[in-house]
């Protein structure tokens, strides 16, 4: 259970931000990779745990969740890989050794008051 | 009437501190010429007595060290001592993994151009390590005939970081009526790159081949 940790170097860095900008944050939007390691529902429960008592006390935390792409060297293109699980081309389902995405863990935006 | 909130642009990794710090570790090993390897897997895997025996391997030929983490206790740093490699203990308290800052904090000064090889044994947990670089080179998932074929499709972030797949406790596979080729293909599908090897620290049957895996990777294998 590591999300605790995680959620509050998110809180840390948005309020980094947030003093850097002068303004008040409505909510913290995510990417959020399945190969991150990170559960979205852990993390969203520990956010409000980290949350609390800082000024991003009412803050939501926006999860977007990012697909695995991996580049398959059969195809030689992009493909979405059908999940964890199965890290291989959806159409020709040869092993993709090269994930291109799916391990995000990034602050990508900030809503803020107008 | 309210104005609508507006977006900022942001772009900050969350872990930006710690692979900033693994990053800075990545380039001491390197520029020390010493390689390194963590060991993940769960608790009970068998992770201390197989590096207990690699490092007895490993010491006739090469300067090899240890960096060991626990929640607790010591006494696995009091076990790998045995080998007679250097060992340091990290006592992560609460903390279920080990991160980069831990791992400079034990290194301290050590002199890293005195060692052939350093490994890092993470806390046994297959969930939260799978989040940390720790600047080693390569890394291996430890995975025993007795947990069962499917963990791999069960935890795969720390799998899929897997550059090595060591299934331990080889010697009890038929007791414990361990399918190995369904095991290979679960691993193979989170981990379609990692070299998959049986191993039993008990018997020693696999280990030379461990052993010469290693050496292939080790920094003088390069040049």
């Amino acid at each position: 259970m590591h999300e605790l940790s995680i959620a509050v170097s998110i809180v840390d860095l948005a309020q980094e931000e947030a003093a850097a900008r002068h303004v008040r944050i409505l909510a913290v939007h995510l990417k959020l990779g399945p190969l991150s390691g990170v559960v979205r529902e852990a993390l969203e429960g520990s956010f409000e745990i980290a949350a609390a008592g800082t000024p991003l006390e009412s803050a939501r935390l926006v999860i977007l969740e990012t697909p695995i792409v991996v580049l398959c060297p059969q195809c030689q293109a992009e493909r979405t890989a059908p999940s964890m699980q199965a890290l291989r081309c959806p159409d020709c389902g040869t092993p993709a050794l090269k994930v291109l995405q799916g391990a995000e863990l990034q602050v990508t935006g900030l809503e803020v008051e107008a | 009437m309210t104005a609508s909130p507006r977006i900022l642009e942001v772009r900050r990794n969350v872990l930006k501190h710690n692979d900033v710090i693994a990053r800075e570790l990545r380039e001491r090993f390197r520029q020390a010429g010493v390689f390194v390897v963590s060991l993940v897997s769960s608790p009970g895997s068998g992770k201390t007595t197989f590096l207990e025996k690699t490092l007895s391997l490993l010491r006739p030929r090469y300067r090899v060290a240890a960096l060991v983490g626990d929640l607790a206790t010591e006494n696995d740093a009091a076990r790998l001592a045995r080998s007679g490699a250097p060992v340091r203990q990290i006592v992560t308290g609460t903390v279920c993994h080990l991160e980069a800052e831990m791992i400079r904090g034990a290194l301290g000064d050590w002199d890293l151009a005195q060692l052939d090889y350093l490994f890092i044994e993470n806390v046994g947990n297959l969930v939260c390590p799978a989040s940390y670089d720790l600047g080693e080179d390569g890394r291996a998932v430890l995975l025993s005939v007795t947990e069962g074929e499917d963990k791999p499709l069960k935890y795969p972030p720390i799998f899929h970081g897997a550059d090595w797949a060591l299934v331990t406790k080889f010697d009890l596979a038929e007791a414990a009526e361990f399918d190995f080729e369904a095991a290979r293909r679960n691993l193979t599908a989170v981990c379609p790159g990692a070299a998959v090897l049986t191993v039993s620290a008990k018997t020693g049957k696999g280990m030379e081949e461990w052993v010469r895996v290693l050496a292939q990777r080790g920094r003088f294998a390069e040049g």
